[in-house]
């Protein structure tokens, strides 16, 4: 309450609902100083590149959970949407399929899935926690069926580049300290861009935002819903298999049970960059932090020596520490 | 003001809901430049005739014709592309998004590179300037500002989509007088430019305030359309709801008289200092056995304060309260109805009426409370509490199985009241017991309470309506501003006039800031 009044008094107009996607930001950046003062690996262009090419899957994920949880909504199936694309994709270029057209095929079987979940959901009124949960489960079955195994790509197909070293900006002689960038940051940072645009500078951003508020109240104004919300969960799901392309180009396999667990790390994401999980507040930017905050997490925790086991419980108190910043503000608004 | 083709024409509408015929042959015509009122009790079909013409509900039967062309609306969107345009009683807008956008939603300005904030605004800003909000600044969270002013939001909405209708659903039940004033402006406003506005209210003094043209419906059927000059208000009442209406104003002059002088002159319940931080300034209270308190004061004044803090709803921070000659403290609504004080909310819907539970349900709900769930009331004893205060306080239909949120207002009011009844109170504390039901429920449940007084109970009555308060209490206690500033005995020399005197003449902020420094 201090701090509030004292803004409004110097006049500084920063949304109380901004406050933990800024919390988020200056969390991300405190750790990344404490991570260089401790271990002094970290504020350096090596680890930042490696970072950024290691991760960019997760802020796919992560700008594509944005989109239901704008509107109150969640999608349970971008982890599975990640292994069936996958399987498929390799088992495709295995196959010997030129790696464009597997692009292509990746991207349409997402977007089947988010068909899909807008099906349920629109026409079969489900909610979307429960239709995503079967979409998932379907997902990964297939993927099941597919095959259980551990499916390598070829050599020299057209497909590794994308996730691979990447080109050199700053070549650093001396130690392996260079700023790099590969195709996959290139494609992460374009979906940043587009979803921002889409969010902010689109009458179907609008609605989304509308949803959130109330469903009802969007309707009565006569706003599309209805097809907002398919755009929404096509939008997620297809979003799921670039994310999945990015990954498996960068690891050079897939099997049936990747990506198990990633829908709620994109959740986590979400959520610690500041959406509220009811819906109608939120930005796209804050979800990028949210990753880039759940990213540092392993390898802070390591050198911390924390062990392997124990880092999802550091990753529940942060939720925890997020959600309950969230509360506050909501709480200080009421007021 | 006469037009002779009217800009919306519905005829012969009828719509069925499985097992009840809602609307049967109803006919309403909206002319353009003209405030026409929808009249009728709770259960009417106003609210379906108004869902018929927005496209929530599709119709059986007849025809909708819009400037002369037939329409079928299969959605609010149809509807909306025909140029009408709702603000419904609840306000439907999104309360995340800014003014600005509220207002353009849907609309928004575009440039090459998508939307273009700056004129959204900028386009939001004249929308709302025409609608008196000059100093509002489209960018303000939409949850910063007053129903009222969200209000008059919608209506900037309905400029945007360039509506020629207009359709007002209740919007005045949650204003006070002078935001009222400010919505009939640009009512005003709005209908000189030829916009047709269909007006629903409950309150009859607004009607005739500013509506030209009226249709009356019941029990789903067209009665008559009329101008308003021509329909006198007692011929109205009447025709409303199918039954003389001079029953109504007799409550209360008559039966107050009968009411006994001083039943005892220890009171049932007292305060001293009484008061909470922020909701009302410390007060006392004297409460007899056998007598109405009736509360007065604007929207804000404390009364619901009142209400609640007496009921333990809210803890108070200051004062005693003695009950039946005992101190005690009341720190929670489980606590107060132990000590036989009952509440009935202003909140009928959120706080009030648990819709998906039966009538029966909602009846022995407190009952059962103060039971504790170990002892279950037994079948026969909750039918025997359920039928006799569904025949006393004539709900209807009479069917203790049917969900609550399937009965009107007045007969969810009645239940809510029979709930707090069967708790057997010796204090009840009704706030707006009759907000929003039609007259015939609102005659039952004033008549109700007066003769719940009769019978030895202390009734806290807290109501918007001043007409009610003077003819059901005994006294009246008068608040503005969060402080109690007057308490009348209700006599003879007590009218409206003297109690609006009253509030506008006394002055509470040299007493508030006296307050506020201890």
């Amino acid at each position: 309450m201090m701090k509030k009044s004292a803004s409004r008094q110097t006049g500084f107009r920063l949304s109380p609902r901004a406050i933990p996607t800024v919390a988020a930001v200056v969390i991300f950046l405190l750790m990344l100083i404490m991570g260089q003062v401790l271990f002094g690996t970290y504020i350096r262009l090596g680890f930042m590149s490696s970072l950024f090419m290691d991760h960019a899957y997760l802020v796919i994920l992560a700008v594509a959970m944005t989109f239901p949880i704008l509107t109150g909504g969640i999608d349970l199936s971008v982890g599975a949407i990640v292994a069936i694309t996958g399987v498929v994709g390799v088992k495709l270029m295995i196959a010997g399929v030129p790696a464009s057209l597997v692009i292509v095929i990746m991207i349409a079987i997402g977007a089947v899935f988010g068909l899909l979940a807008g099906v349920l959901i629109e026409e079969f009124n489900m909610q979307p926690f429960i239709a995503t949960l079967s979409t998932m489960f379907l997902a990964r079955g297939i993927a099941s069926i597919i095959s259980t195994d551990s499916l390598n790509m070829p050599q020299n197909n057209n497909f590794s580049w994308i996730g691979g070293e990447g080109l050199k900006i700053i070549d650093n002689p001396k130690i392996s300290n260079d700023l790099s960038l590969n195709f996959g940051v290139i494609v992460a940072l374009v979906v940043v861009a587009v979803s921002y645009v889409i969010l902010h500078k689109t009458r179907t951003g609008r609605t989304i935002y509308a949803i959130g508020g109330s469903r009802s109240s969007a309707e009565l104004m006569g706003l599309p819903v209805k097809r907002t919300q398919y755009v929404i969960y096509l939008t997620s799901a297809v979003l799921a298999s670039i994310a999945s392309i990015v990954y498996v180009a960068g690891i050079g396999s897939a099997k049936n049970t990747m990506g198990v667990g990633w829908e709620l790390d994109a959740v986590a994401a979400v959520v610690i960059g500041g959406t509220l999980i009811t819906g109608g507040y939120g930005y796209v930017l804050g979800s990028v932090i949210g990753a880039l905050v759940r990213s540092i997490i392993d390898p802070l925790t390591s050198d911390f020596g924390v062990p392997a086991e124990a880092v999802t419980i550091v990753v529940g108190l942060m939720i925890l520490a997020f959600v309950i910043l969230q509360r506050l503000v909501t709480f200080v608004r009421k007021e | 003001m006469t037009k002779e083709e009217p800009l919306v024409s519905m005829k012969g509408i009828s719509i069925e809901f499985p097992g009840v015929k809602a609307l049967d042959n109803v006919d309403l015509r909206l002319f353009p430049g003209e405030v026409h009122a929808l009249m009728g009790e709770n259960g009417a079909g106003k609210s379906t005739m108004i869902k018929a013409l927005t496209g929530v509900y599709k119709i059986n039967a007849g025809t909708i014709t819009v400037n002369g062309q037939n329409r079928i609306f299969n959605g609010t969107a149809d509807a909306q592309n025909a140029g009408i345009a709702t603000v419904y009683q609840e306000v439907n807008l999104c309360t995340n998004l800014s003014v600005g956008e509220n207002v353009m939603l849907g609309h928004e300005v575009r440039g090459h590179l998508g939307i273009n904030w700056r004129k959204t605004h900028e386009a939001a800003k004249t929308y709302l300037a025409q609608m008196g909000l000059t100093d509002l600044d489209p960018h303000t969270p939409l949850n910063e500002i007053s129903i009222a002013m969200q209000q008059l939001v919608a209506i900037a909405r309905a400029m945007v989509i360039d509506a020629k209708v207009l359709i007002l659903d209740e919007p005045t039940s949650s204003l006070d007088a002078n935001e009222v004033q400010d919505l009939f402006q640009i009512m005003r406003k709005v209908r000189d430019r030829g916009i047709a506005i269909l007006f629903v209210s409950h309150f009859l003094d607004q009607v005739y305030e500013i509506a030209d043209r009226m249709t009356i419906l019941r029990n789903g059927k067209f009665v008559e359309e009329t101008m308003v000059k021509d329909m006198p208000r007692d011929v109205l009442i009447t025709k409303m709801i199918g039954k003389n209406a001079d029953e109504l104003s007799l409550i209360g002059t008559k039966s107050r008289k009968e009411t006994p002088q001083a039943a005892t002159d220890r009171p049932l319940a007292s305060v001293r200092g009484f008061g909470r931080k922020g909701s009302i300034y410390p007060f006392d209270m004297d409460l007899f056995k056998g007598k109405i308190m009736g509360l007065a004061g604007l929207l804000g004044s404390g009364r619901t304060e009142i209400g609640r803090l007496l009921f333990g709803a809210d803890k108070p921070d200051k004062g005693t309260y003695t009950f039946d000659g005992k101190k005690i403290s009341i720190d929670s609504p489980a606590t107060a109805l132990k000590n036989r004080i009952a509440y009935s909310t202003e909140n009928r819907r959120d706080e009030g009426i648990i819709g998906d539970l039966t009538v029966r349900e909602n009846i022995i709900l407190a009952l059962q409370a103060t039971r504790g769930m170990f002892r279950p009331i037994p079948r026969k004893e909750a039918d025997r509490i359920v039928d006799k205060y569904i025949k006393e306080l004539n709900v209807r239909p009479a069917d203790p199985d049917r969900l609550i949120k399937n009965l009107s207002g007045g007969n969810q009011q009645k239940v809510l009241l029979a709930r707090w009844l069967a708790t057997d109170p010796e204090l009840l504390i009704l706030d707006e017991p009759t907000r929003g039901i039609d007259i015939g429920a609102k005659a039952e449940i004033q008549q109700t309470v007066l003769d719940l007084a009769a019978q030895g109970m202390s009734v806290v009555f807290i109501s918007s309506e001043l007409d009610e308060v003077v003819r059901l209490s005994d006294q009246i206690t008068v608040l503005k501003d969060r402080h109690k500033i007057d308490l009348m005995d209700n006599d003879d020399t007590v009218s409206q006039q003297t109690i609006v005197e009253d509030i506008a003449n006394t002055s509470v902020s040299g007493q508030s800031q006296g307050k506020e420094e201890r």
